[in-house]
């Protein structure tokens, strides 16, 4: 296992500067840990055959790279690759159970026309020599990222049974400087940290990004008024509004599954409880009504439940309550001090910031078997705000490494870690969003 | 109607003061007798506080309060402080302040939103509990987002656990 980590270590570190020609990126990965039980798979580059200039993407790279950080697969390095099929036809079988192979996905690049490429890939199961996908994707040169992302959703379910989530956007927040010098900056970024963009910029701090359920929109806090506020802002054309700038606290929105009501933290009445908003005629709907901090509501995917951190019994903890309000019943009891919840698409798990004394740290609490359980996917010591996938495979996290924030994804089982830098300054509030293709 | 109380009680308090200096200079006030120890701090012979004061008044410059961790409780010896800056807001009626609440950098970023309004509110109640009027105190919060200290320690977390006493009116 060790040799096959240090070969994985040495694979990533071939990757790096490849990757560094290939495309903008806001944000440095590198991966931490290894999951001796990850299914190995072996995806050959795929050479582009056409006539024309090749696409500035390497394809299988991106692909190899999604796969590996799922904690689901090991990819099997190019350089172990002793031969490169492009075709089904082509592949020789026993050379690849011979490498010990599960699977292999092999492909080439044609020319589409007017500067579009046409990708036509295949996975195949090596022990069975059995052919489990044959598709062919076109796109522009700029989208052939999002094609690969979108391979590597097709093979990842076809394998694993589960929806991919490769092609999505992540939002984070990125601060420079300290002080009055300070620049804050709302970011989306694909889910490997390519293709970042800003979503708007403050010399104020901001917080508390949440996705709308279609993709287009996020709600977040700004401090731009003096006070607390909260704005939805349109992704695509950057059109903004101002949805809540009560006196007291405006904080923690978060959208509906049916993207037509937002939950946020509002201290008006003074003290901070949990609203609902409706976003067409902005009406609000006290849900808590309690002596204590009542923070970070968070929807169940029925829309039906809200979860959030309220410290009614002492220290914060998670809570849950009917969206329409009613009694809150308490979630978690293990930990002194558990927060900013972030719920599975199935509402089995339940992640969170959990701290014992001066130490944070991820924690996870599954739910779908009976009793509790509860495992560790962080080690601290100051990591914050969780954010599920999609398909609840990882957890984005935020984590403190000397002055500076860094993100974190970990894979749900705990196994294998990724980390995501930015070049200066500190990332942090990190918000996974939803699939980029409805079903 | 506002206003004009405003300017009322402003022209009272003037030729208020005013009487107050010239009495001090005949009588030399009786500074080894009051009550309380927020006259003893208030460096104005007049007995009354002005603008020029915040800047040298000892007790008026402590414009911080600090908090224990996840505590919103004030601390005995910030108990002078929050008499003489009511005895501001009192002295002073057209006086404003803002309540900066801050929490250290520990845990979740909206909780700790939550936290740093509490403390606010304590510093406002303790102001309020002293004479202080509620209509001339806002709290606002910035949770963890505004450290004055970056390092992830105690004695940094201690000095980001804070409200911030800030005039807006003097």
């Amino acid at each position: 296992m060790k040799a096959s980590l240090r070969l994985f270590a040495a694979f990533v570190a071939f990757l790096l500067p490849l990757a560094a020609l290939a495309q903008e990126r806001g944000l440095e990965i590198d991966i931490v840990g290894g999951n001796a039980s990850a299914l190995p798979i072996a995806v050959v580059p795929m050479p582009y055959q056409g006539s024309a200039a090749a696409p500035e993407t390497d394809v299988a790279e991106v692909v190899r790279a999604d796969l590996a950080r799922s904690g689901q697969f090991r990819a099997l390095p190019v350089g172990d690759m002793v031969e490169k099929p492009a075709r089904g036809g082509e592949i020789q079988f026993p050379t690849w159970r011979l490498l010990k192979q599960d699977f292999i996905v092999v492909g080439h690049v044609l020319d589409a026309g007017a500067g579009s490429y046409r990708v036509e890939y295949e996975l195949f199961d090596v022990a069975k020599q059995e052919r489990l996908l044959g598709f062919a994707m076109t796109a522009r040169s700029s989208a052939m990222r999002d094609v690969a992302h979108q391979m590597a959703d097709a093979i990842y379910e076809k394998i694993l049974g589960v929806r991919g989530a490769f092609w999505t956007r992540i939002a984070y927040v990125t601060a420079v400087g300290t002080g009055k010098g300070a620049k804050y900056a709302l970011m989306v970024a694909d889910s490997d940290g390519y293709n970042p963009q800003t979503v708007v910029r403050s010399p104020e701090p901001l917080l508390s990004p949440s996705w709308s359920p279609d993709g287009r929109k996020l709600a977040y806090v700004s401090f731009e008024r003096g006070n607390s506020s909260i704005y939805i802002q349109d992704i695509g054309t950057g059109s903004r509004e101002l949805v809540a700038s009560f006196r007291g606290i405006n904080g923690a929105p978060s959208f509906s599954p049916d993207g037509r009501r937002l939950a946020l933290t509002l201290s008006r009445s003074g003290n901070p409880e949990i609203y609902v908003m409706d976003l067409g005629s902005k009406a609000l709907t006290q849900v808590t009504k309690q002596f204590g901090i009542d923070t970070e509501p968070t929807w169940s995917a029925d829309g039906g439940t809200l979860y959030f951190t309220s410290d009614r019994g002492g220290r914060p903890q998670i809570y849950q309550v009917a969206a329409s309000g009613g009694a809150a019943s308490r979630v978690t009891f293990q930990g002194s001090y558990n927060a900013s919840a972030t719920v599975s698409y199935d509402g089995k798990k339940i992640a969170v910031a959990q701290g014992s004394g001066n130490v944070y740290r991820i924690a996870l609490l599954d739910r779908s078997l009976g009793s509790p359980r509860w495992s560790t996917l962080s080690p601290g010591s100051l990591d914050e705000s969780p954010s599920f996938a999609p398909n609840a495979s990882m957890v984005l996290y935020a984590a403190r490494e000397g002055r500076r924030g860094v993100l974190y994804a970990v894979s749900a089982d705990g196994r294998v870690r990724q980390r995501l830098v930015l070049a200066d300054g500190d990332v942090r509030e990190p918000a996974w969003g939803p699939y980029r293709s409805q079903r | 109607m506002n206003t004009a109380t405003r300017v009322l009680l402003t022209a009272v308090l003037c030729t208020a003061a005013v009487a107050c200096s010239k009495k001090v200079k005949e009588v030399p006030p009786a500074d080894t007798g009051p009550s309380t120890g927020v006259v003893d701090q208030g460096a104005t012979t007049s007995g009354v506080y002005g603008p020029g004061d915040l800047d040298t008044d000892a007790c008026l410059r402590q414009r911080v309060v600090y908090f224990d961790f996840d505590q919103d409780a004030l601390r005995p010896e910030f108990q002078a402080a929050m008499a003489c800056h009511a005895k501001y807001l009192r002295d002073r009626p057209s006086s404003r302040m803002t309540l900066e609440g801050n929490a250290d950098e520990r845990g979740s970023r909206e909780y700790n939103l939550g936290l740093g309004e509490r403390r606010g509110n304590a510093v406002s109640s303790a102001l309020q509990a002293n004479g202080g009027s509620g209509s001339q105190i806002t709290v606002v919060s910035y949770g963890e987002e505004r450290p004055t200290c970056t390092d992830s320690s105690e004695d940094c977390w201690a000095k980001n656990r804070r409200v911030e006493i800030v005039y807006t009116a003097k």
